[in-house]
């Protein structure tokens, strides 16, 4: 089906993307802390800290456009299915892993969807939180799927990422952006350990990526 | 008159230009004076600044060179990001959410379509009168008074400093020429060029000698060198003033004015950057931190220098 209005429809995915980038860019100066890891093309999974719906466009306008391409934000399926335009931006700008958040209607496992994506050999952006944070707890528990992917893929990298600031630039409710310095920092890596049971590998995920939330700031 | 103004700018620009790339060349000397395979960290970092210079000056020349929209779109967008990088760092709720959009979107437009169109009797009170009494208001309906007092507060200071002060640069525009010409956008490029090489000599020369600091819990500036900066802006004025109305003594004044509240503003937002625990404002200008790291002794000078122009000269 490579006809001429999916070769099109490609072109305005991309031109869509780097516009939401440029905005992305102009209201925030949105700018990579790259603490643990190198900006480099490899396969890894960014687990991110989820408060608002632009985070998942945040990691997206900071990763580097060779890496921006292998890299696929996992998604809610209601959400982005819900009208045409979502149905555009989703898969096809952003190129989302769709999955289905509701055990008792889903047809196909989340998880099967996932781990082939890995083993096309994409990078993921997920938010093992499952919903947005509306507390005033940096993270809130992480569901078991991080722990999954990495059980099930060992040799792909996790990378925690922490978005700074976007809970004040975009509150829930609000509609207009606020133009705040929002920083994406990338921390090191980590693998789920041999032996090492999901709720202790859940829990030191969430302590690397919380560890990321001060800034290295030499004074106080 | 407008062929002669452009002129003049293309000549200070060009004169600039010439500084520059004896800067740059310097920095390269440096950088070869050094063994194969080391290099100088106060090195590297001088040269990252003049390349930022480079960038300031062109952006800043085109701009004026485009005339009167130019100057004014600039500085707007500057005070955005003065803004944006300000507010990023102040105690803020959700409750305030709609006043600082308003601040943004609404407030800082206003501002500079007030400047464009030389309503002084709006642009003057503006944002110390109406931002001030309604900002608060807003924020109040929400209900949420957690530490309500510090988060207005420190949204007004911002606005005062991001928005009305720096606006006051693009107002010098307005000021009406004692000949009647169009060269009133050359005391902008005046203004610019004695604070920004005032606090450069001061930063590289001054320091090395003087050992008096004064705030030395804050600030690396000593007695000796801010005096030798404001002495270096005032022969800078001196030399320039043949693009201002002040006459030789009047421009060196009014540049060892500018220079000196310049870098008491720098100091100020020394205290302010200590207290907030934050080293650089933003990274948005390579070796310089934020736009306001770069501007801070622009923000304090220019509301004085633009009161002075219409006071003594007006």
């Amino acid at each position: 089906m490579a006809d001429k209005k999916s070769l099109l429809r490609r072109v305005a995915a991309r031109a869509v993307g780097h516009s939401l980038a440029f905005v992305a860019r102009f209201i925030t100066a949105v700018r990579a802390d790259w603490r643990g890891i190198e900006p480099v093309a490899k396969q890894r999974v960014y687990f991110a800290n989820h408060v608002s719906n632009a985070d998942m466009p945040m990691i997206w306008t900071v990763l580097p456009g060779y890496m921006r391409r292998q890299t696929r934000p996992v998604a809610a399926e209601d959400y982005w299915l819900q009208n045409k335009l979502r149905a555009f931006v989703g898969p096809e700008v952003f190129n989302c892993v769709l999955v289905d958040r509701r055990p008792e209607a889903r047809t196909e496992d989340p998880m099967e969807k996932i781990l082939e994506a890995l083993d096309e050999g994409s990078s993921l952006i997920i938010f093992p939180e499952g919903n947005r944070n509306m507390t005033d707890d940096p993270l809130l528990p992480f569901r078991a799927g991080l722990y999954n992917m990495g059980k099930a893929r060992p040799h792909v990298d996790l990378v925690p990422t922490w978005i700074a600031n976007l809970n004040e630039i975009m509150p829930k409710g609000e509609v207009v952006p606020l133009p705040l310095i929002c920083t994406v920092t990338f921390g090191s890596p980590i693998h789920v350990e041999e032996a090492e049971t999901k709720d202790a590998f859940l829990k030191r995920a969430a302590d690397s990526l919380i560890a990321l939330s001060s800034p290295e700031r030499s004074r106080d | 008159m407008a062929s002669q103004t452009t002129v003049d700018i293309l000549l200070l620009s060009f004169g600039v230009f010439g500084i520059l790339i004896a800067l740059t060349l310097l920095g390269e000397f440096l950088r070869a004076r050094l063994p194969i395979g080391q290099s100088n960290p106060v090195v590297e970092a001088f040269v990252v600044r003049v390349h930022s210079w480079w960038g300031l000056t062109i952006v800043l020349s085109l701009a004026v060179l485009s005339g009167q929209v130019g100057v004014i779109l600039l500085f707007a967008f500057v005070s955005f990001a003065a803004l944006r990088e300000f507010l990023t760092f102040t105690n803020k709720r959700q409750a305030d959410h709609l006043s600082l959009v308003l601040a943004f979107f609404a407030i800082l437009p206003l501002q500079y379509i007030f400047v464009a169109f030389d309503w002084t009797a709006l642009f003057t009170v503006l944002i110390p009168v109406y931002a001030f009494l309604l900002l608060p208001i807003v924020s109040a309906l929400r209900g949420d008074t957690n530490q309500f007092l510090v988060r207005v507060a420190e949204t007004q200071w911002g606005l005062m400093i991001c928005v009305y002060c720096i606006s006051h640069v693009p107002a010098l525009l307005t000021y009406d020429m004692p000949d009647g010409s169009d060269r009133s956008i050359l005391l902008i490029v005046f203004f610019a060029m004695v604070v920004q090489l005032g606090d450069l000599f001061e930063y590289y020369a001054g320091r090395t000698f003087g050992r008096r600091k004064i705030a030395p819990s804050l600030s690396p500036k000593t007695i000796a060198g801010v005096m030798g900066g404001v002495f270096a802006a005032a022969v800078v004025g001196a030399v320039l003033s043949w693009i201002t109305p002040f006459g030789v003594l009047g421009a060196a004044a009014m540049a060892a004015l500018a220079s000196i509240t310049g870098m008491f503003g720098s100091i100020v937002f020394a205290a302010i950057k200590r207290d907030k625990g934050v080293k650089d404002w933003s990274h948005l200008i390579p070796g310089q931190g934020g736009f306001l790291d770069q501007l801070d002794s622009v923000i304090f000078a220019a509301p004085v220098f633009y009161h002075v122009t219409h006071l003594v000269w007006g």
